[in-house]
């Protein structure tokens, strides 16, 4: 058990419930401000302006857009299932919050004269609870798509299921190398374990995964085409309105914070400060920890938003077979040589032997590309093959070319 | 034959020949597609495009067809003779004139004839200028002014009151006689540059 950890083990009960409450108060407010952020960075790089009406620069659009969706007529279809489709965004909501308990956000901080970590608990399994919370997370969706008793929120519930389910797989895989390098699936651990290099340096390609496959995971373009506005009007939430869309369009942003969070948590050294930058812990005490934790988060938003301002949406086939059939096979290649080199450390081979097998995993890696390469560009060519016509025995038009040779 | 053949044929086939059907699987290189990026994230850093509009007002070009306005001669007598000319022109029947004759005690523009009604319906209006082109005196031009819209139809029809020019210094409100000495022939020619005391007949 970490330091951390058993800093938290003798939390008082009014602790724990104020710091429920301040992670579930930081978590909306947290989505007010993403609104609002997301609105004017894509703006801006769509050489627009953005909301900047309502309070300074804008910053409680949020709050009014979420005041407008509340004084909206709530409306029920005659063919939903009246108790799943209150249901659904319920769930929805609930969940996403939950994943916040485990995530660590501050160093060691003085909490009203209580030493302690700005974490509500700290499980051995932490991120396996944040993994079943988000799989949780997509009963809302999946619910809310069958209990409008309608087409086009059933075939969105249908993807989006789908694609959290099997981005999930890559997202989940893309834990284990984290785990082994570890030692553990305690976020307060994985944190500990990066006090020397990020996993973001040290498992790049864990990293490059996570950060794709929870983009697939959360809905978000370019991956959002479960609510496709061209294909699919809204999705499973297009027989929403009222304060229950406002309750998915909520968990929708704290669960982008979430897997920010996560990805910050296990792959940017999570509140500590960036190398080089250590020195403000100790001078501005444990607190300032939180503001880097907030900028990598935020960080991670910026890359939601830039996306979603670049890229244009993938195709549905498109989209599950790069999930299935680029990240998984990727990924458990990667897992493959990162436990090899684990063990290989563990069981004290020399470092000739480390290299050795790292060059022939470079190697290997050069050929497969080469070979794929080639066959890829032979296939191109068999495309562009265009076979001899045998003369019809029938009169038909004659060809420009035909004509052309006759002359 | 050979003169039926279309010029530059050569090419074309040269570009059926090298033209590759479509494999569906061909993309650009992974550097150049990260490009992109740069674009949007460049953009960030421009100036946006939007004007805030009812905080700042655009200025329009100086020829910009705006609402119109219907001029007076210096001494404050309008210069529309009520010809309908304009309602004429009109393409989308937006003018509708009523002329009457000037008499003796309400002598309204220089000449024989005045309007009594002057309406322009803004819901029809096309902003085409064409009336403008029609008009005999110069009487009827267009402003720069764009903010026309409104909240109800019958506002949206507008009066002469509503068209006339201001009055400017030395300008006097009409009806009142002309110039003194002069003819409509000298108003049109430019000739009456100010208001005479003898035609301020309100004092």
């Amino acid at each position: 058990m970490t330091e951390y950890a058993s800093l938290l083990l003798d939390d008082p009960i009014w602790l724990v419930a104020v710091k429920a409450l301040l992670i579930f108060v930081l978590c909306v407010l947290l989505t007010l401000l993403a609104i609002w952020g997301e609105r004017r960075i894509v703006a801006r790089m769509q050489l627009r302006v953005g909301p900047n009406r309502v309070g300074p620069f804008g910053l409680v659009q949020g709050l009014a857009d979420g005041v407008k969706l509340a004084l909206k007529e709530d409306l029920i279809p005659k063919a939903a299932d009246k108790v799943v489709f209150i249901l659904a965004p319920i769930i929805s909501a609930s969940t996403c919050f939950l994943a916040f308990a485990v995530i660590p956000m501050t160093g060691k901080v003085i909490f009203f004269g209580e030493e302690t970590v700005f974490q509500l608990t700290d499980l051995s399994v932490g991120v396996l609870y944040i993994l079943a919370a988000a799989s949780v997370g997509v009963y809302g969706i999946v619910l809310a798509g069958w209990s409008s008793g309608s087409t086009y929120p059933l075939l969105g519930g249908l993807r989006s299921s789908a694609q959290v389910i099997s981005y999930e797989i890559a997202m989940g895989l893309s834990f284990v190398a984290v785990f082994m390098y570890a030692g553990s699936m305690s976020t307060s651990e994985i944190v500990e374990a990066q006090a020397q290099w990020w996993n973001a340096v040290v498992l790049f390609p864990s990293f490059v995964i996570y950060v794709i496959s929870m983009i697939g995971e959360t809905n978000r373009a370019p991956f959002d085409l479960a609510e496709a506005e061209g294909e699919l009007v809204g999705g499973f939430h297009t027989e929403y309105s009222s304060l229950k869309f406002a309750l998915f369009f909520l968990a929708e942003y704290v669960n982008i914070m979430a897997v920010s969070a996560l990805a910050t948590t296990l792959f940017l050294g999570g509140p500590s400060a960036p190398p080089g930058l250590g020195f403000t812990e100790s001078w501005l005490g444990g607190w300032f920890t939180f503001i880097w934790f907030i900028l990598k988060v935020a960080l991670f938003f910026f890359l939601f938003v830039w996306l979603r301002g670049t890229l244009p949406r993938l195709r549905y086939d498109q989209f599950m077979k790069f999930g299935w059939k680029v990240l998984i096979p990727v990924n458990i290649a990667w897992i493959l040589i990162v436990a090899t080199l684990r063990l290989m450390t563990q069981e004290g081979a020399s470092r000739f032997m480390l290299a050795g097998f790292i060059i022939t995993v470079v190697v290997l890696v050069m050929l497969a590309t080469t070979i794929y390469e080639s066959s890829k560009a032979r296939a191109e060519a068999a495309a562009r093959f265009v076979p001899e016509m045998p003369e019809p025995s029938f009169p038909v038009p004659e060809l420009p070319k035909q004509r052309r040779g006759e002359l | 034959m050979s003169e039926l053949e279309p010029k530059g044929s050569d090419a074309i086939e040269r570009a059926n020949a090298e033209s590759v059907p479509a494999s569906g699987q061909e993309s650009a290189p992974f550097l150049k597609q990260l490009k992109g990026f740069w674009v949007t994230f460049a953009t960030m850093f421009k100036k946006p495009l939007t004007i805030e509009y009812p905080e700042i007002k655009p200025e329009t070009q100086p020829r910009f067809h705006g609402r119109h306005q219907l001029n007076r001669y210096a001494d404050g007598l309008e210069k529309c003779i009520g010809c309908e000319l304009c309602a004429w022109a009109c393409p989308a029947d937006a003018i509708y004139v009523e002329g009457e004759n000037n008499t003796e005690d309400n002598q309204v523009s220089p000449g024989e004839r005045h309007a009594k009604v002057y309406q322009i319906n803004y819901l029809r209006c096309i902003f085409c200028g064409l009336c403008i082109e029609a008009c005999p005196t110069r009487a009827l031009t267009m402003t720069n002014e764009y903010e026309i819209a409104d909240d109800k139809r019958e506002k949206l029809i507008w009066e002469k009151e509503d068209l006339l020019a201001p009055l400017r210094q030395g300008m006097l409100i009409p009806p009142h006689p002309m110039y003194p000495g002069t003819d409509h022939h000298s108003y049109y020619r430019g000739e009456v540059t100010e208001s005479h005391p003898s035609q301020d007949v309100a004092k």
